[in-house]
């Protein structure tokens, strides 16, 4: 959109809704609304208390270990999918319902598996990102030319020269969208899970604010939460964008 | 620069009236020239060939006449009016066919008269009518999909047919063919030339195939983009159209088009 | 695919499914935890939640917000998406929102939602529309802008006025993806309705998978999540099936070579 001949940039509109959110808050019009001037002020004075920086510590290592978990787990599934066709008939039906099913109902199961530690929210942060992650790497497989395979093997390639130097790299910009998804799910997966299961980190501090009607904290911490994710998925696009390069001439 | 005069004709154009007149049309996006100066006569009821290496603006103009795309400056006039936009005088046939893929054969071919609002009706009749003469017939309730390159173009062909322009307008259309669908398209276009009254503005890069069809050929130059010259190729058709692709004028016109195109080819 | 073909891709997903079942039916046995009953089961605690209607119950009341809401995330998600695809100052306006909704864990909204709405329908149909929405208009608004111009221009060349385009080109175009993003908003619907259930307050199946675990009744707890997830499987394949009769025409994607 232009204006006046000036290209307006993306995402530009949210400075429009803030100075709404600010206006809303200032008149006071609703509890639940303080202005955003007061949730930035909130928001500065809060990361840097000793309890705020544990719960980023609590669900940063769920959530690391959880997204780890789940491309080290995806990834070569995914891939090996997409060369073996008895694997994929025999898996892919199970990826597909484990994508669309809502996993929020499988918690249960697990915390009762599992008990209600770290452990059972890293399991679900990780359950929540790897079936995308699966399905992407396979379509990246699936997607590499004919005469690429055929080319490395007429050179001689071994099935891991051939894994390591030729799949893995032709796939790669579907793999880094996946991972991208992935780890937009994982966050849901760990928020979901840190409600569920055992409120601590930032479930905790929802909890907290919420049951005590501390908004501005609230939404300091929402905001936080939404600009970590938000910034990891913008770094891992600018990494799929390196690779764009050779996505169209594969 | 050509050899054989006897078929050249720059400024001296032959009596019949222009069906539609292109004057100093110019197209510039931003900085890129397209189009400088250009001017043209297309003759009515004959097949005039637009025939260039790739960049030389052959397109743009097409484009410009149907009225999808707005000249930077200059007129173009079709039957006397200018043009400002498309309208029912003219009928594009498009590279890529074009066609909606959820919808059948004989939707498609009625498509522009539904635009028009054509009765129901009375627009599939017409589309039959086209559907049979384009060699469809029998395809009515297929869709695009089940269709070959080449059947999709007769759709696109009939669609354009169908709403009865004076002037149709043909961008590239057998360039997404196979090679021998091509060529029966080529021999079906002059039997359709002779048989609808229409006039004919027919883009291409294939010199053969404008040799072929055409009752004129203007080649254009990129570069400025440019007519560079008119040919009226007087082959005789009165052989049957399969021995045309033998007629000794037919090959001395394609070789010395293509000695002049040469040096312009990157 | 041939029928040697067919069936054995059929064979070969019911193999898999007795890997899975068969594998849970001895992990059961083991057993791999107090907590893990076996496949046969927790299949017998499903057939007599069915026989004595208690599913049929508790499936009623889970539905409602989910249906509620994901009718209203259809209407005005789709709505608002084909404004934001036509209109260029309605997608910079909106579009920053959700995509912003889309990445953000909303589930932590969920104690607000309560705070405002109360525990009842309301906030259960506001997660859902919550959790829906945004995948919906995202989907619809960038089909629209993705149509095809090789279509729109010819609609323009035989004189097709702005609405005729809007109806006659742009929406079939944008169909399948339109309906891809319903069923993903059914999904993520679902997981909404679900949420609510855990979370704000037991009822329907949710209450059956609390309550359950509650007494130990561990059976009656794998078998209410097991029907969710065959629910929401059957649901989105009819979905699917659905989509491609609909669209078979799009099938070979558009139409050029």
């Amino acid at each position: 959109m232009t204006i006046h001949g000036y290209k307006l940039p993306m995402m530009s509109s949210l400075l429009v809704w803030g100075l709404l959110w600010e206006i809303v808050g200032q008149l006071d019009l609703t509890f639940f609304v303080p202005p955003l001037s007061e949730v930035f002020v909130t928001l500065f004075g809060l990361v840097q208390t000793p309890a705020f920086l544990r719960a980023l510590s609590t669900t940063a290592y769920a959530f690391w270990v959880g997204v780890i978990s789940a491309i080290v787990i995806g990834i070569p599934v995914g891939i090996l999918m997409g060369k073996s066709r008895l694997l994929d008939e025999l898996l892919l039906p199970w990826v597909n319902i484990f994508l669309s099913a809502p996993l929020t109902a499988l918690v249960p199961v697990l915390m009762v598996l599992f008990g209600f530690g770290t452990k059972t929210i890293i399991i679900t942060t990780a359950l929540f990102a790897v079936w995308i992650i699966i399905l992407n790497a396979r379509a990246g497989v699936r997607n590499i030319n004919r005469s690429l395979v055929e080319m490395s093997r007429s050179f001689g390639a071994s099935p891991l020269d051939a894994f390591f130097k030729i799949y893995f790299w032709a796939a790669l910009p579907e793999i880094l969208g996946g991972v991208r998804i992935g780890v937009i799910r994982a966050v849901k997966g760990v928020i979901i899970g840190q409600l569920l299961i055992s409120i601590v980190g930032f479930g905790a501090l929802f909890e907290l604010y919420s049951s005590n009607f501390l908004m501005a904290e609230f939404w300091a911490v929402l905001i936080v939460l939404f600009a970590l994710a938000f910034t990891l998925s913008e770094f891992l696009a600018f990494l799929e964008r390196k690779v764009a390069y050779y996505a169209a001439s594969r | 620069m050509s050899q054989i005069d006897l078929k050249i004709e720059t400024a001296a154009m032959p009596v019949t009236d222009s069906a539609v007149s292109v004057r100093n049309v110019s197209k510039s996006y931003g900085q890129v020239e397209a189009l400088r100066d250009l001017s043209l006569e297309f003759p009515r009821g004959q097949l005039t060939s637009l025939l260039g290496p790739s960049g030389c603006g052959k397109t743009t103009l097409l484009k410009i006449i149907a009225g999808l795309l707005p000249a930077s400056s200059g007129t173009i006039e079709v039957g006397g009016k200018s043009v400002v936009g498309p309208g029912p005088d003219r009928a594009f046939v498009f590279q890529d066919f074009a066609l909606l893929p959820w919808a059948s054969v004989i939707r498609n071919v009625a498509f522009g008269l539904e635009l028009r609002g054509v009765a129901r009706s009375e627009r599939e009749a017409k589309a039959e009518k086209y559907i049979r003469e384009v060699g469809l017939a029998g395809f009515e309730k297929s869709y695009p999909h089940e269709l070959s390159g080449g059947m999709r173009q007769r759709v696109g062909l009939a669609r354009a047919l169908s709403v009865d322009a004076q002037v149709l307008l043909l961008d590239e259309p057998f360039s997404a063919v196979d090679e021998q669908t091509r060529r029966k398209f080529q021999e079906d276009l002059i039997a359709l030339v002779q048989n609808e009254n229409k006039t004919f503005i027919f883009v291409t890069h294939s010199i053969e195939e404008a040799v072929y069809v055409s009752d004129q050929i203007a080649i254009l130059l990129p570069r400025p983009s440019r007519v560079h010259e008119i040919i009226r190729p007087s082959i005789s058709r009165a052989q049957g159209l399969g021995s045309i692709r033998r007629d000794p004028e037919y090959l001395d016109i394609v070789d010395e088009i293509w000695a002049s195109l040469r040096s312009y080819v990157e | 695919m041939d029928r040697y073909q067919s069936h054995r891709s059929l064979l070969l997903k019911l193999l898999s499914a007795v890997l899975v079942f068969g594998t849970w039916e001895i992990a059961g046995r083991i057993p791999v935890s107090y907590a893990f009953p076996t496949f046969l089961e927790s299949m017998a605690a499903l057939v007599r939640m069915t026989f004595d209607g208690t599913i049929f119950v508790a499936y009623a009341e889970t539905l409602k917000p989910l249906l509620i809401g994901i009718v209203i995330s259809a209407i005005v998600g789709i709505g608002m998406g084909l404004w934001i695809g036509l209109n260029l100052k309605s997608e910079w306006l909106f579009s920053p929102i959700f995509v912003v909704m889309q990445a953000a864990p909303l589930a932590a909204l969920i104690p607000i939602l309560v705070m405002i709405y109360g525990i009842g329908l309301t906030s259960k149909v506001f997660v859902v529309c919550i959790m829906a929405m945004p995948v919906i208009v995202l989907n619809t608004s960038g089909a629209v802008r993705n149509t095809p111009a090789s279509l729109t221009q010819m609609a323009t060349s035989f004189l097709a006025k702005d609405r005729d385009i809007l109806l006659k080109v742009i929406i079939p175009a944008a169909s399948p993806i339109i309906f891809s993003g319903l069923r993903l908003g059914v999904s993520a619907g679902f997981i909404g309705a679900i949420l609510s259930e855990l979370k704000i307050t037991p009822t329907g199946v949710g209450d059956i998978i609390t309550y359950s675990r509650s007494i130990a009744d561990y059976e009656s707890m794998y078998a209410a999540i097991f029907s969710i997830i065959l629910l929401a499987v059957l649901f989105l394949n009819l979905l699917e099936k659905l989509e491609s009769y609909l669209f078979e025409g799009n099938d070979r994607g558009y139409v050029s070579d």
